[in-house]
């Protein structure tokens, strides 16, 4: 059964270096979602995985045997490729009964197979069309069907949805879950949407320049980012820069520019750090009157813009201080009047609040989604 | 100050109807955002504007002059593709200039509007780079700076963002729209994506099977579509077909197998045969309550989304309808296996007739 280990795992092109001492583990039945931008080393991870390309250090486990000397054809995985490769000159029916036929099983064996991977997903009374024929939807499904007829108990999906329209996207990935699931696949599945990872991981591992930076559930990836990229990358968040000026039992106070200052829960960070404070755009809530007596955290600000968003409105404030935030309110909740040009209050609780120490390398690097 | 006006365009490749009877008005200083899935003639559309097709009936008008044969140097438009089209030779600046010094304007002007926008860019310290060490992002933020410094008041964008990671993208949006009003430019952006062109358009037009199906602004087409196919495309929607019970002044009474709710829309159809359509996060979830009749089900699947949580609940009946929650206190509500009451704010039910085709076919996004 498909336990898959990377340890230590690097792999360099022409003195760059794409994956750089990856440490992963994939448990059966398990659906991984590798997560990262352009040029993160993603699609290099999952070749290494196939065997089409091998590591130049360190070792890579199937179900605890070292596989690096292994060719890919005997390594029993099914890559699912961005652009689907999908035979152009066979029908529906060749494609997906092509890895059947391969193995040594009868006709009408790997007819069965196909039938029912074609049933599974929704093609088989497209049978007998050529893939030009297909929407891309369709050719997507097609690509997976294929995979999963193909035997093989691990699935490598390589942007599976990437090539489709943005609605369509969402409505497939529950499909597609689904499908492995239900077929108890183990899958590793490379996106740069962090949106459809957190629908489709059971786990999720961020990865940037070649490196792991975070592999968690996404409850645990959203809540808990274990880094200010993380934090940004996944889901976006408010960035406010400040030093520690004072701690006490109660949490920290950060002075942020311009001399405000706001309270934090305690960090552990010592006085006089610097740090950046990330706190999500549906956690910023802004409100016209605060009503409550405590005033902790309540700053005031224009609001420069509103943007609609579909399920949810997307304001701009401008603090008093200079710093701009976001807030996200669901539409549910409805907008309580508020325009652009008006004076709210914006409240940041400090249990929404995550601190982390300045980067070295600046704040500005560690946004930038690369 | 451009205006564009579309007057029953319709484009053909021989027996294919690519764009049929298109009207289409577009103000001054308007963002419009074009919306659809592959293969609507959105681009086909666009490319009319542009220039680089002709349609083969009706008319296409930039500030209120007939652009027949007018080719697309001429129309005064700027045009950004979805390919990233710099010159590999060429530095950013040296791409960006490059319109301004084949027009022969005066070096002093074109070095203080290539630098302009470039800082509005946030490019200036990428200058003297060549493409092939931008970023995606950079190398399209490159490619709409060329476009801009065209002095063009017309900016006509194809998918400008879609070779863009979803990231880039968001970030990318808010940008562009900003230089696109601080410029006072009219754009014509067409898009895939239904929230980029949520939040970034004042003005969305929905095309379908080379049809304009439907224009609106963004509140209007997500909250009160005027048809099923605009409900489904720009957002996920729940899509229940059930009967009309009562029709009263101010609402109207619907009922799917046994189950009833109301609807606050008053309907001038006569069919009694309807699709009530619900978006998810509207749906509200209650703790089911002795003897009180409602909808109640089973919470088959839930999946975190970050600031969202997504419910599919199975009816006793058997439909499975698509709920979503804020997550924001840190726990969940439910979970699954729970039993709940569906309830329907009658405010946020819609009411649309069955439609002929029948509701696969008409919500189709494929």
């Amino acid at each position: 059964m498909p336990l898959v280990r990377l340890v230590n795992v690097t792999k360099r092109f022409n003195g760059i270096t794409a994956i750089r001492n990856l440490d992963l583990e994939i448990g059966d039945g398990e659906y991984l979602c590798v997560l990262g931008p352009t040029g993160s080393g993603k699609t290099t991870l999952l070749r290494l995985i196939t065997g089409v390309i091998k590591p130049d250090e360190g070792e890579i486990y199937f179900d605890g045997k070292l596989v690096n000397g292994v060719p890919p054809q005997e390594r029993n995985t099914a890559y699912v490729p961005q652009d689907y490769a999908l035979f152009p000159h066979l029908t529906v029916m060749g494609n997906v009964s092509f890895g059947p036929a391969s193995r040594e099983l009868s006709k009408e064996e790997a007819y069965g197979i196909s039938t029912r991977m074609l049933e599974m997903t929704k093609l088989a009374w497209r049978a007998a069309s050529f893939p030009n024929e297909l929407s891309g939807g369709m050719q997507q499904r097609l690509a997976l069907a294929r995979g999963l007829a193909s035997g093989a108990s691990l699935l490598l999906l390589d942007e599976p949805l990437g090539a489709l329209d943005a609605r369509l996207r969402v409505e497939l990935r529950y499909k597609l879950k689904g499908l492995v699931k239900e077929k108890g696949f183990t899958a590793i599945h490379v996106t740069h949407d962090q949106e459809e990872a957190m629908v489709v991981g059971d786990r999720i591992a961020v990865l940037r320049h070649g490196q792991i930076q975070q592999a968690s559930i996404p409850f645990t990836i959203y809540n808990e980012p274990g880094s200010i990229f993380v934090a940004n990358f996944v889901g976006g968040a408010n960035f406010l820069e400040g030093f520690i000026v004072e701690r006490s039992q109660h949490g920290s106070w950060v002075q942020l520019r311009n001399g405000f200052t706001i309270r934090i829960i305690e960090t552990g960070y010592s006085t006089g750090e610097r740090v950046v404070l990330a706190i999500r755009e549906e956690t910023t809530r802004i409100v016209k009157n605060p009503r409550t007596k405590e005033k902790i955290n309540f700053f005031v600000g224009t609001v420069e813009s509103a943007s609609f968003l579909g399920n949810c409105t997307e304001y701009t404030i401008l603090l008093e201080n200079g710093d701009t935030v976001k807030s996200k309110v669901p539409i549910s909740l409805r907008t309580r009047g508020i325009s652009i040009g008006d004076r709210v209050y914006v409240h940041l609780q400090p249990e929404n609040i995550r601190t982390y120490l300045y980067p070295a390398t600046g704040l500005y690097k560690e946004l930038e989604a690369v | 100050m451009p205006s564009v006006r579309l007057v029953n365009v319709s484009k053909r490749y021989g027996e294919i109807t690519a764009v049929e009877h298109a009207d289409l008005q577009i103000e001054d200083k308007e963002y419009v955002c074009i919306i659809g899935p592959s293969g609507c003639g959105k681009t086909t559309l666009i490319k009319c504007i542009a220039g680089i097709i002709e349609p083969s009936e009706g008319e296409v008008y930039i500030n209120n002059k007939l652009m027949k044969n007018v080719p697309i140097q001429d129309r005064g438009v700027g045009y950004v593709f979805q390919e990233i089209a710099l010159f590999p030779h060429m530095n950013v600046y040296e791409n960006v200039s490059y319109g301004p010094i084949v027009k022969g304007w005066d070096v002093s002007r074109i070095r203080s509007l290539v630098e302009e926008m470039l800082n509005m860019m946030a490019l200036r310290e990428r200058i003297y780079d060549r493409p092939d060490v931008l970023s995606e992002g950079a190398k399209q933020k490159a490619s709409i700076a060329r476009a801009l410094v065209s002095g063009s008041l017309l900016l006509l964008l194809d998918e400008p963002l879609g070779s863009l990671d979803a990231k880039v993208r968001t970030m990318l949006r808010h940008e562009l729209k900003r230089m696109v009003k601080d410029l006072n430019l009219t754009a014509i952006h067409v898009t895939h994506d239904q929230e980029e062109a949520m939040a970034i358009a004042d003005k969305i037009v929905v095309m379908n099977a080379g049809r304009i199906v439907e224009i609106g602004t963004p509140l209007e087409l997500y909250l009160r579509p005027k048809r099923l196919f605009t409900m489904n495309f720009v957002g996920e929607a729940n899509f229940i077909v059930s009967e009309i019970v009562k029709r009263m002044n101010h609402r109207t009474k619907v009922r799917k197998n046994a189950a009833v709710f109301y609807s606050s829309e008053r309907v001038d159809f006569e069919e009694k045969k309807v699709v009530a359509a619900i978006r998810p996060e509207f749906v509200l979830m209650k703790k089911p309550i002795e003897g009180k009749m409602s909808w109640s089900g089973r919470i088959e699947t839930m999946v975190f989304m970050g600031s969202t949580v997504r419910y599919e609940v199975r009816t006793e009946d058997g439909e499975l309808i698509v709920v979503k929650r804020p997550f924001v206190s840190g726990a969940y509500e439910w979970n699954v296996g729970s039993h709940i009451n569906l309830e329907f704010p009658p405010e946020s039910v819609l009411l649309y007739p069955y439609p002929e085709a029948g509701l696969e076919k008409e919500i189709s996004i494929e």
